[in-house]
């Protein structure tokens, strides 16, 4: 507290010993008119000399370089709007053209579709047609074979028949009245046999 | 000299004594600042304005960034009817600035802050600024000192106070820039004095403070040259646009 005390006193005394030292010397030295007129005199010289220049030289220049960088910044925008509204339009082109393609795959995609499935058609046709008399001479061949089968089966009951019975009584059948049976057996059981 | 404050303002005579008729217009320490502060500006503008790029040097920018500055400033205050004048605020702006910034370096000389310089400077926007209101209105100009909506008993004493605050115009303007000026360099010789007198022991805190007042009056410095410049505008406003 005291070391601040001194300090402090120390400040203030010297601030005084100056101001008053200054108050001695005859104070503003602003105030003394000796070299007004020679700083007038320079003042205009340096100002008129800075004002002239600035104004004729310099400062049209520099306003040439701000319009020009407006100007040209414009330009700029304008040709890059210009290339937006190019770019936009090539890439609607490109889009159209995509779609048209895609559209003429797509056709002839039915149409190699479509000939395909007629084709198949066609052959399905042909073949359809083929198997069908195939199938038809096969069954006719199935019918005659199925029509002279219960002849043939009465001839082989017959024959079997009439060894059966020379074996069992060692004499002859008349064959007819044997066939007469197997006729008779035959007309009975047609529909167990043959039928469905 | 370190021991006075105020010997900083001192003007002294380099080289000859030159007279004119009795009137000595010798070269002074003045004189030297002055023109040192012209031809820096005119250096640096010119080498921003040399160039022209599309991207801007930084020299360039600077010389651009300023004059869209003082532009605005004028366009701002007085309007479209100002740019004519444009030139000549442009200059003072910067004239001011670089005299009070060169101020700013040790052992130099601060111009402005000599009464005499402001007050010519003043006393020409004053004159320059009342003879375009008088071109502009022609005696119309008179009636800035007679506002509209003023009761009629109260006339005569509000037109004797316009016309003497319209006197007072140069005067504000230029002790307002040189008590700045003065004032600032004068506190910061009076803390630098105090470093020397107070030793490596007591020295620091005034050294402190200096090197704030260092950065406070870099501030003034723009500052005052701003306000002196944006006061010329609005009286030039005044001139221009009889608005009373």
């Amino acid at each position: 507290m005291l070391k601040k005390i001194i300090f402090f006193n120390l400040l203030f005394s010297t601030f005084i010993t100056q101001i008053s030292k200054s108050a001695e010397s005859g104070g503003m030295p602003q105030l003394n008119p000796e070299f007004w007129i020679s700083q007038i005199f320079w003042l205009i010289i340096s100002f008129g000399v800075l004002f002239i220049v600035l104004s004729k030289f310099i400062l049209p220049k520099i306003r040439n370089n701000i319009e020009l960088r407006k100007s040209e910044i414009l330009d700029n925008i304008e040709t890059a709007e210009k290339q937006k509204t190019e770019a936009e339009n090539t890439l609607k082109n490109y889009d159209e053209l995509i779609r048209k393609s895609k559209n003429e795959a797509k056709n002839y995609f039915n149409d190699a579709r479509k000939k395909i499935i007629e084709d198949i058609e066609k052959k399905k046709q042909i073949l359809d047609k083929e198997i069908n008399i195939e199938i038809s001479k096969a069954e006719a061949e199935v019918a005659e074979l199925v029509n002279k089968a219960p002849e043939k089966i009465q001839k082989i009951a017959i024959e079997t028949s009439s060894d059966l019975i020379r074996q069992l009584i060692g004499e002859e059948v008349n064959n007819s009245s044997i066939s007469a049976i197997v006729d008779d057996l035959y007309k009975k059981n047609k529909g167990r046999y043959y039928g469905n | 000299m370190a021991a006075n404050p105020m010997t900083q303002f001192e003007v002294y005579r380099i080289g000859p004594e030159i007279k004119i008729n009795q009137i000595d217009i010798s070269f002074t320490n003045a004189s030297l600042f002055m023109i040192i502060s012209a031809l820096s500006i005119l250096l640096i503008f010119n080498l921003g304005s040399s160039k022209k790029n599309i991207i801007p040097t930084k020299i360039q920018l600077l010389a651009e960034l300023s004059y869209s500055f003082i532009s605005k400033m004028i366009s701002d205050t007085a309007g479209n009817k100002g740019k004519p004048y444009f030139n000549l605020i442009f200059s003072l702006f910067m004239f001011v600035l670089f005299c009070n910034m060169f101020g700013m370096l040790p052992y130099s000389f601060t111009v402005t802050s000599h009464i005499i310089v402001t007050f010519f400077l003043a006393a020409l926007i004053f004159i320059g600024v009342t003879v375009i209101g008088f071109i502009k209105h022609g005696f119309g100009y008179l009636k800035l000192f007679v506002p509209s909506g003023v009761p009629l008993v109260l006339l005569p004493l509000i037109v004797v106070i316009e016309i003497i605050s319209y006197l007072s115009r140069p005067i504000s303007l230029s002790v307002r820039l040189f008590a700045n000026m003065m004032a600032g360099h004068t506190m910061m010789k009076v803390f630098g004095s105090f470093v020397i007198s107070l030793g490596i022991v007591g020295g620091w805190l005034p050294l402190s403070f200096s090197v704030a007042l260092t950065g406070l009056e870099i501030l003034v410095a723009f500052l005052q040259a701003y306000v002196f410049a944006i006061l010329t505008c609005i009286y030039l406003n005044d001139a221009l646009n009889l608005h009373h």
